[in-house]
């Protein structure tokens, strides 16, 4: 079985809800969406106060090159639309408000779709048009990915159901329950790269989806691999190495390498926009950990307010001391619940009680340096982050930093080191380093 | 925002971390000495307790009294300074004065430690700086206070040798019987006789359990061994550096001249006398003074063993553990620029 090289594994916490089917979360009353869900240029409302939208209909256009419309996930009325601050940067960012009439109604655009001639065009078209952007987290367009340069010939790709991070079960559950489905958009997926060459990748702690999957590829040449499960197995990197024993160079993306990776949620999500033309307005959330009562795993509307998924989940269990948008090892804490489910929330986390131990000086365990994925060396980037010296984090590959946070989880002295090389990342951004 | 809504922490991920704390390491390799302890006790009676107590007690005294001189924040608790103390206190000969553990400590804990930033920033090893210290300040206490072990003798040799040789073999230990060999002996005393004896099972025996003379804490291999395989065994160590230091000793023994009786004996004679197994396990691994790298901790053992072999076979001193260990502290930083990790996606630098 091929590895990547450090890692680390973490209590999984997956027994809460990986045996849970996922059970639909009533429509919300209001949803707040961002005209910002993913990484490029946020998209341009073309709605105004009071207009009547349905279910999937068009909200914003995209904004520039790399980037994605945004739709309407519930039928109603714009009823604001609003700078509110980006619930994971913090930052301001164009927010549509829609309040529910509470019939769902569908867009007339989201039907069946004659399928008979597909060319990979096409399916780009689609699923720029249907909003579609990485659903593992990262939230990167789709379309983008699905168009590489001319000169970085594809031959691979790689359908990511690793699910590293602990507590998620988002994409677990969708692979059991929506097998078929994910099959159907891996090929439309293969299609638009024109690839031959298909791995969908599983840890072994799923050995119930990768059965699943096995037998809904039969007949198909995809191959479906069993990874070992060690954090972090899905980040894209170590998964193509993984899966192909070929290294990202550094600095670059992995169509340098003639592979391209996308996720369980992404192919299901590519499936519905080729067949029904339906965007994506609505996605599968993990909703767990000790603060709340029952966890579960929900299809969530985007834009609904966290607490909504809460309060279904029978509520706190106690009193919340962090709310996390996404898992425990990267995920970004929320500071209130009153904040929408994003196309990249693929588990809010509700955690009553989070160790948070004094930072203590480095003792040179090398702990860090035997975990990182990317070969770094954590603590020397910590000190010279932390003494402003830059440039030499840079050219002590900071940039590298895929912040998968094994570093900071098994440092013993606590020290903040995911926190520190942010901080450094956007400190060679502003002073251009 | 309306009311009622909790009070939310918002930091940074990861938002979980390992049970693993520098509190817990620190224990953990105190705990592991305990075995190698309790032997001590055994082999040389209460002055063994008393020594490595006194060691133990001024170390956590002069790393607080360091800490409050610098204004740092006093953490008597983090098990560093016992575990120094401890360390320092094994390396002393078990009939040193009272007073030794103490100079020792506060050289240790002030001078090595907190004048360098206290724990973290230490460029060498502070309880062998201690060591190293109190055998520069004092020679003769410590290399001549030396106790008989409870069912053995100082040499560890076999009782047909002590007949045919001098009062000097009794009073040395084995390693100093193997660098003084003929200078010790009668004439008429044949010093071949002497190295057969010296690497005889009974003398290896001896070194193994731990009956022989020699500094508190360094003289059961067994001992010190079983701490360690614990400590590799829960990853608190990194198996690197004692076992590339150990070989390194093997080998070179092996090939290298010297008084060989058997090449079996002579090498296992090398690898359980003097500090060596404590030094290996528990100094040498420190993490503070030893390189960051597998590669670089590779090549650490490998310093230490080749540093040890030449001190032992023709240094000054019969054990060369101490001041390997401290020289390749020294050469740490340099290693640990040579032997940068692999970055994900680039080609070593050639």
């Amino acid at each position: 079985m091929l590895k990547f090289r450090g890692g680390v594994h973490p209590p999984e916490g997956k027994e809460a809800t990986e045996h849970k089917p996922i059970e639909t979360l009533p429509l919300p009353s209001r949803v707040l969406v961002p005209l910002s869900q993913h990484l490029g240029a946020p998209s341009q409302p073309v709605v105004k106060k009071g207009d009547k939208v349905f279910t999937g209909s068009v909200i914003g256009e995209p904004g520039g090159k790399v980037s994605v419309p945004t739709h309407a996930p519930i039928s109603g009325t714009v009823v604001e639309i609003t700078e509110l601050p980006h619930p994971l940067t913090g930052r301001l960012v164009t927010t549509i408000i829609i309040e529910s009439d509470g019939n769902d109604t569908l867009d007339p655009s989201i039907q069946e779709q004659n399928l008979t001639e597909l060319t990979p065009q096409q399916i780009i078209e689609v699923v720029k048009n249907a909003g579609i952007v990485g659903l593992g987290g990262a939230a990167f367009p789709t379309f983008f990915k699905l168009s590489p340069p001319p000169d970085k010939p594809v031959d691979t790709l790689i359908i990511n159901g690793c699910e590293c991070e602990p507590f998620l079960t988002a994409d677990h559950r969708l692979m059991l329950e929506k097998t078929e489905e994910i099959i159907e958009g891996t090929g439309y997926l293969a299609l638009a790269l024109k690839v031959s060459n298909v791995i969908i990748a599983v840890e072994d702690n799923k050995p119930d989806a990768i059965q699943a999957l096995k037998e809904a590829v039969a007949g198909r040449d995809f191959r479906v691999i069993q990874l070992k499960t060690k954090y972090p197995q899905g980040a894209e990197k170590q998964l193509i190495k993984a899966c192909l024993n070929r290294e990202v160079p550094s600095g670059g993306l992995p169509a340098d390498v003639g592979c391209i990776v996308q996720n369980v949620g992404t192919a299901f999500a590519v499936r519905n926009a080729v067949r029904f033309h339906r965007p994506l307005y609505e996605r599968v959330v993990t909703v767990t950990g000790n603060g709340v009562r029952e966890p579960k795993n929900l299809w969530v509307r985007i834009g609904t307010p966290v607490k909504n998924l809460i309060d279904f989940c029978g509520g706190y269990n106690g009193e919340p001391q962090k709310i996390i948008n996404g898992g425990p090892m990267m995920g970004i804490a929320l500071s209130s619940d009153e904040l929408p489910v994003l196309k990249g929330t693929s588990g809010i986390l509700v955690f009553n009680r989070v160790p948070e131990l004094p930072e203590q000086d480095c003792i040179r365990c090398a702990r860090c340096i035997q975990v990182c994925p990317m070969g770094l060396s954590p603590t020397r980037l910590n000190y010279h982050i932390r003494a402003k010296r830059y440039a030499t984090a840079k050219s002590e590959h900071l940039l590298d930093c895929i912040e998968c946070g094994c570093c900071a989880y098994v440092c013993p002295a606590k020290i903040r080191l995911v926190h520190t090389f942010k901080f450094g990342k956007a400190e060679i951004a502003r002073l251009k380093v | 925002m309306s009311e009622n809504r909790p009070t939310l922490q918002v930091t940074a991920s990861p938002h979980i971390t390992s049970p693993v704390t520098v509190n817990k390491l620190m224990w953990a390799v105190v705990f592991a000495l305990l075995p190698a302890f309790a032997g001590s006790i055994y082999f040389f009676g209460l002055r063994a307790l008393i020594i490595t107590l006194l060691s133990v007690i001024s170390a956590l005294l002069f790393d607080a009294l360091g800490q409050r001189l610098f204004g740092r924040k006093i953490t008597l608790f983090d098990g560093s300074a016992v575990l120094t103390g401890i360390l320092l206190g094994f390396n002393l000969p078990p009939n040193v004065s009272w007073w030794m553990p103490v100079a020792g400590s506060a050289f240790a804990m002030l001078v090595a430690k907190q004048f360098f930033g206290g724990l973290g920033h230490n460029f060498i090893n502070p309880a062998l700086a201690g060591r190293a210290f109190l055998v520069a300040s004092w020679p003769t206490q410590m290399t001549t206070s030396w106790l008989a072990p409870r069912g053995g003798v100082i040499s560890g040799l076999p009782a047909s040798a002590l007949n045919i040789c001098t009062d000097a073999v009794t009073t040395a230990t084995p390693l100093n019987v193997l660098k003084q060999g003929a200078k010790l002996v009668l004439p008429g005393c044949n010093p071949t006789n002497l190295y057969e004896q010296l690497q005889s099972w009974t003398t290896l025996k001896s070194l193994f359990w731990g009956n022989t003379g020699g500094c508190i804490g360094e003289t059961s291999a067994l001992l010190l061994l079983i701490g360690g395989l614990v400590l590799i065994i829960t990853r608190v160590i990194d198996w690197r550096i004692p076992l590339s230091y150990l070989l390194t000793v093997a080998a070179l023994v092996l090939i290298l001249p010297g008084h060989k009786a058997g090449l079996v004996n002579y090498t296992l004679f090398h690898l359980l006398s003097g500090g060596l197994m404590l030094g290996a396990f528990y100094m040498a691994t420190d993490y503070v003074t030893s390189p960051l790298t597998a590669k670089g901790r590779v090549i650490f053992g490998i310093g230490c063993g080749i540093l040890t072999v030449l001190i032992r076979l023709w240094g000054g001193y019969p054990e060369g553990v101490c001041y390997s260990i401290l020289l390749m502290n020294v050469a740490t930083p340099l290693i640990d620029r040579l032997t940068p990790p692999r970055v994900f996606g680039t080609r070593r630098k050639k």
